[in-house]
């Protein structure tokens, strides 16, 4: 192992990095691009949902109903259809998410004491909004119905304390407490972004030698496959950890999403992580024919499981079993634990040692493999 | 090929192409006869491919003007593209595609099809001797073959001339010799030639040449005016023992202007015949035997030299 | 120094079904100017990369400098230098930068390689262009930047890949000085050429054809190995000639060179019919010349049909 050799094979990377504009702008505008884009694109909340009411108590109380929808700012009332067919055609047609139907004898029911049914109508084509959605109704819906009993109370002379519900919920939301979606979801973005950007800086470093054939006087010199594959890598860690920076640094400032802990640790465990991304790359670089394929691959074996299965979006408890043990084997899978554990909840390593230590393996595994599949002939 | 022979296939007066500040081909000025081959030399970045592009009416020209099979350079490029046949140094073949499919591919985006392009297809295979592959995958054939097939599809349109941008780089001595023997037989049906090439020997077969320096036309005339015309001072070949020492020993004299191997021996240039008993007298004294030292006449490879260092020292 | 150099027994080397090399074995001395020729595809750059070690070979051994290519290449490759066909050096690099990267690599110190660095550079006369990228130098160039880069670390043997394919005569020549300097030197020199006057300047040469190995000698003794003799003619036409002796009995071939022919004869005694074929034609000249390494070449190519 010579160091001399790896340090040459770093500078001659930088010299042909710092050469290529289009590098450049690949390094700075991708994830900016991206990290805009997927920031504001990928937005879980639920806000003015289109609502339609047929309202056939039309009531007072049917009224005050509605404008408790109305006042949520989770809905948005866009209809009042007048018979069941106008209901089908506005969810058919996709104009209305959802329908409220209040029956007739809504009003007097209430009045009578009795309960009161209604019908909320969902379109669940989009399952996560319908879920989200029908859970805010049913908030309202159950304030409304606190509100009516505790109406009914003091005009039957009871003092209010007395008639309340036996018990009551009263649900806090730790680490997120509006529960704004993009808390959740600018950290794993951060992961997704800087994996696909990494394996793709790296991809095309060793085939591109294959195919301009420099790769010749490369091979005929006393140059190792580890030294060659360090001397690829450290140019491209140092690029990669400014890409780091950038990115948090724009979520920080466009999407306000607060660091609880220590930002060090946030840097340290994400230099780790790109190393990994690098790695990857690197080994579609040793065994990729040419610069094209290495560079879909590059996007395809990271881009795919980094959004399905790292849990930065769908969460890896709800997946079966063994997609579950696959997640394991994703970088960005620990790498999303890590942020969220940092920026939300302000976790130490002494909490996250287990997931850094998980990256530092891949890390090391995946330079290693590279060095070892890159062949020394032709 | 309607056009009665004796007419000029191509003419040049004053062709200039600059890229920003850069002079690539600078006031060329040339005519080439029908049927005539006509070789063009000079080293990488002379200004030949640059000049070729032009008359093919791919790249239009800083100033000057020109003509291509009477049609001019700059505004009836269109006409000329189905005029003339075109080959560089890449072959641009598909090698995924047979043999005869490339001919087929490369007759249709010419406009020759049906019972045209059957016989097109036969006679290229003939002519190209690629029968025997004709089903092979143009990516297995070797360099030589691949040479043959693209010159056939650069003549599948029946062009009246073939413009060759260094068609024999990287094809082995036999090849080259077989493929110039295709270039004369195309040449005697009245098809015009317009080669570039770096190879001398080549540049012997041609009926004119013309060498290129630094966007330049700096010499012009058949191989044997080169050869005779061209040469300032006498040049003497040396066959001397050692070799190395004679070389070394040659450069320090000053009355050689230019010393170079030829093969086993040494080409020398000095003023004058005269001049030939100083030589010999200086390799004599440095304990060189010398088997031979007479005038000789120049080779291309000679004149070639001698002419871009006249150049280059007038520069 | 009389000792071998390089030294290939048997060597192997097939792609499937497809033989590159079909059991080579050839010696080279120290100090020898060694020249391989033969059609494309005959093996010579498969040879090549075998000796320089960046291919692994199907069966055979190979020795260069008394080590083992395949078994002892850590050792072996900081003696050697290689020269692949294909210019292999970094376009975006600058001259001076590819000069430092590969003797770095090579572990050369850094005041040696400043000293060589100085020297290559005169040598190659490339010191005015030692901060222009290496993309933007004229073929020549590049290909005498390369030979500087493969000079970094003082190799004892350079292998040496077609180095003047395509070059213009000038550089050419200036790179054929370089080479016989470092003959001059000790450097031994194994070369691939498809230029019959390189050929001719070599120690020995040997031909390859369909990867085995079909004559080896010096340029006189394979001169002296044709069989038959070589006769010169010019005639007007030439074609008109050449398409008549082609036809004659007792010629085996005939070459145009420029506007002389050669005409291969299968015996000496046949040169009155040559003559007499040509009656009608303007004979300017009629003579029988050594053979040259061409007419060797073409005649090794005729006798084993196409290649």
């Amino acid at each position: 192992m010579m160091l001399l050799r790896t340090w040459m094979i770093m500078w001659k990377e930088f010299r042909q990095i710092a050469r290529d504009p289009r590098m450049l702008a690949v390094v700075v505008a991708l994830p900016t691009f991206m990290i805009l884009l997927y920031g504001y694109a990928i937005n879980l909340d639920v806000r003015a949902v289109r609502m339609a009411v047929y309202d056939q108590s039309r009531s007072p109380q049917s009224r005050e109903l509605v404008n408790a929808f109305a006042r949520s700012g989770y809905f948005r009332v866009i209809a009042y259809p007048g018979n069941d067919r106008e209901v089908t055609a506005l969810l058919d047609g996709g104009r209305a998410r959802m329908v409220l139907i209040i029956p007739a004898r809504f009003a007097r029911r209430l009045a009578d004491g009795e309960t009161a049914p209604v019908q909320v109508l969902m379109d669940g084509a989009d399952s996560t909004t319908a879920s989200t959605a029908l859970g805010y109704a049913a908030d309202i819906l159950q304030q409304y119905s606190s509100h009516v009993a505790l109406e009914a109370a003091r005009r039957a002379g009871l003092t209010a304390p007395a008639t309340g519900q036996p018990v009551e919920n009263r649900a806090r939301y730790w680490y997120n407490p509006e529960l704004r979606s993009n808390h959740f979801t600018i950290p794993g973005l951060i992961a997704v972004i800087l994996m696909m950007l990494a394996a793709l800086l790296t991809s095309v470093t060793v085939v591109r030698e294959r195919e301009r054939g420099t790769i010749e006087g490369l091979l005929a010199s006393p140059v190792r496959p580890l030294e060659l594959m360090l001397g690829k890598l450290a140019p491209y860690v140092l690029i990669a950890f400014g890409d780091v920076l950038l990115v948090m640094a724009v979520s920080a400032v466009v999407f306000h999403v607060p660091l609880v802990g220590s930002p060090a640790l946030v840097l340290a465990l994400a230099g780790i992580f790109v190393i990994a991304a690098l790695g990857i790359g690197l080994l579609i670089s040793t065994v990729a024919p040419t610069q094209q394929v290495a560079m879909v691959a590059a996007v395809m074996a990271t881009q795919l499981p980094t959004v399905l299965l790292s849990g930065f979006i769908f969460p890896i408890s709800s997946m079966p079993q063994a997609v579950q043990l696959l997640t394991a084997l994703i970088p960005a899978t620990h790498f999303i634990r890590i942020l969220r554990g940092i920026f939300l909840k302000g976790n130490t390593l002494a909490i996250l040692w287990q997931p850094a230590l998980v990256l530092a393996v891949i890390a090391v595994a995946m330079v290693l493999l590279s060095a070892n599949r890159f062949r020394r002939t032709l | 090929m309607t056009r009665t022979r004796g007419e000029a296939a191509v003419t040049i007066s004053g062709l200039v192409k600059t890229f920003g500040r850069f002079t690539a081909v600078d006031q060329i000025s040339l005519t080439v006869g029908r049927g005539e081959i006509f070789g063009f030399l000079g080293a990488n970045g002379a200004g030949k491919s640059t000049t070729i592009r032009m008359l093919c009416g791919i790249l239009a020209p800083t100033a000057g003007s020109g003509t291509v099979a009477g049609l001019d350079i700059v505004r009836e490029t269109e006409q000329i593209k189905t005029r003339i046949g075109y080959m560089s140094q890449r072959f641009s073949l598909y090698d995924d595609l047979t043999v005869t499919e490339n001919i087929e591919f490369f007759g249709e985006i010419y406009g020759v099809y049906g019972a045209r392009l059957a016989r097109r297809t036969a006679w290229i295979l003939a002519m190209a001797n690629l029968r025997e592959r004709q089903d092979s995958l143009t990516g297995e054939l070797a360099m030589g073959w691949k040479q043959r097939l693209a010159l056939g599809c650069a003549m599948v349109h029946e062009p009246e001339m073939l413009f060759l941008d260094e068609p024999t780089a990287g094809v082995d001595p036999a090849s080259r010799r077989r493929f110039w023997e295709l270039i004369y037989a195309a040449a005697e049906q009245g098809v015009t030639i317009f080669v570039t090439t770096h190879y001398m020997d080549e540049a012997e077969h041609c009926d004119r040449l013309a060498l290129m320096h630094r966007g330049r036309i700096i010499a012009l005339g058949t191989p044997a005016e080169l050869k005779d015309g061209y040469m300032a001072g006498t040049l003497l070949e040396v066959r001397a023992e050692p070799v190395m020492a004679a070389l070394e020993r040659l450069s320090s004299l000053p009355a050689v202007r230019e010393v170079a191997l030829f093969g086993s021996a040494l080409h020398a240039v000095v003023g004058g015949p005269d001049e030939a008993d100083d030589v010999r007298a200086a390799l004599d004294a440095a304990g060189i035997r010398v088997e031979r030292l007479a005038p000789a006449r120049p080779s291309l490879d000679d004149v070639f030299v001698a002419l871009i260092e006249q150049a280059e020292r007038g520069a | 120094m009389t000792d071998i150099a390089i030294e290939i027994q048997g060597l192997r080397k097939t792609y499937g079904e497809l033989v590159a090399l079909a059991g080579l074995s050839l010696a080279v001395a120290r100090g020898e100017v060694f020249a391989l020729l033969g059609p494309d595809g005959a093996g010579k750059t498969t040879t090549m990369r075998l000796l320089a070690g960046i291919l692994a070979p199907s069966g055979g051994s190979a020795r260069v400098l008394g080590l083992d290519v395949f078994r002892q290449a850590e050792g072996l490759k900081r003696r050697i230098g290689y020269m692949p066909q294909r210019f292999a050096l970094y376009g975006d690099l600058t001259v001076a930068e590819n000069l430092r990267f590969f003797a770095s690599i090579y572990g050369v110190p850094r005041a040696e390689r400043l000293a060589r660095e100085a020297e290559l550079l005169e040598f190659s006369r490339l010191g005015p262009f030692r901060d222009r990228l290496a993309m933007y130098l004229s073929g020549g160039m590049k290909q005498k930047l390369a030979l500087a880069c493969t000079l970094m670390h003082s190799p004892e043997v350079l292998f040496l890949d077609e180095p003047t394919a395509g070059v213009d005569p000038v550089s050419r020549r200036e790179f054929w000085r370089i080479l016989y300097r470092l003959a001059g030197q000790g450097v031994t020199l194994f070369l691939s050429t498809p230029y019959m006057d390189e050929a001719e300047r070599c120690a020995r040469v040997a031909m390859l054809d369909r990867g085995g190995l079909a004559l080896c000698g010096t340029p006189g003794e394979l001169k002296a190995g044709l069989r038959g003799a070589i006769l010169e003619v010019i005639a007007e036409p030439p074609r008109e000639a050449k398409a008549r002796l082609a036809a004659l009995p007792g010629v085996r071939d005939v070459h145009i060179f420029g506007e002389r022919l050669h005409v291969w004869l299968e015996t000496p005694d046949a040169e009155a019919t040559v003559a007499a074929a040509l009656d009608g034609l303007t004979l300017i000249a009629l003579r029988r010349i050594a053979p040259g390494l061409e007419d060797v070449f073409n005649a090794l190519a005729a006798g084993e049909g196409e290649a």
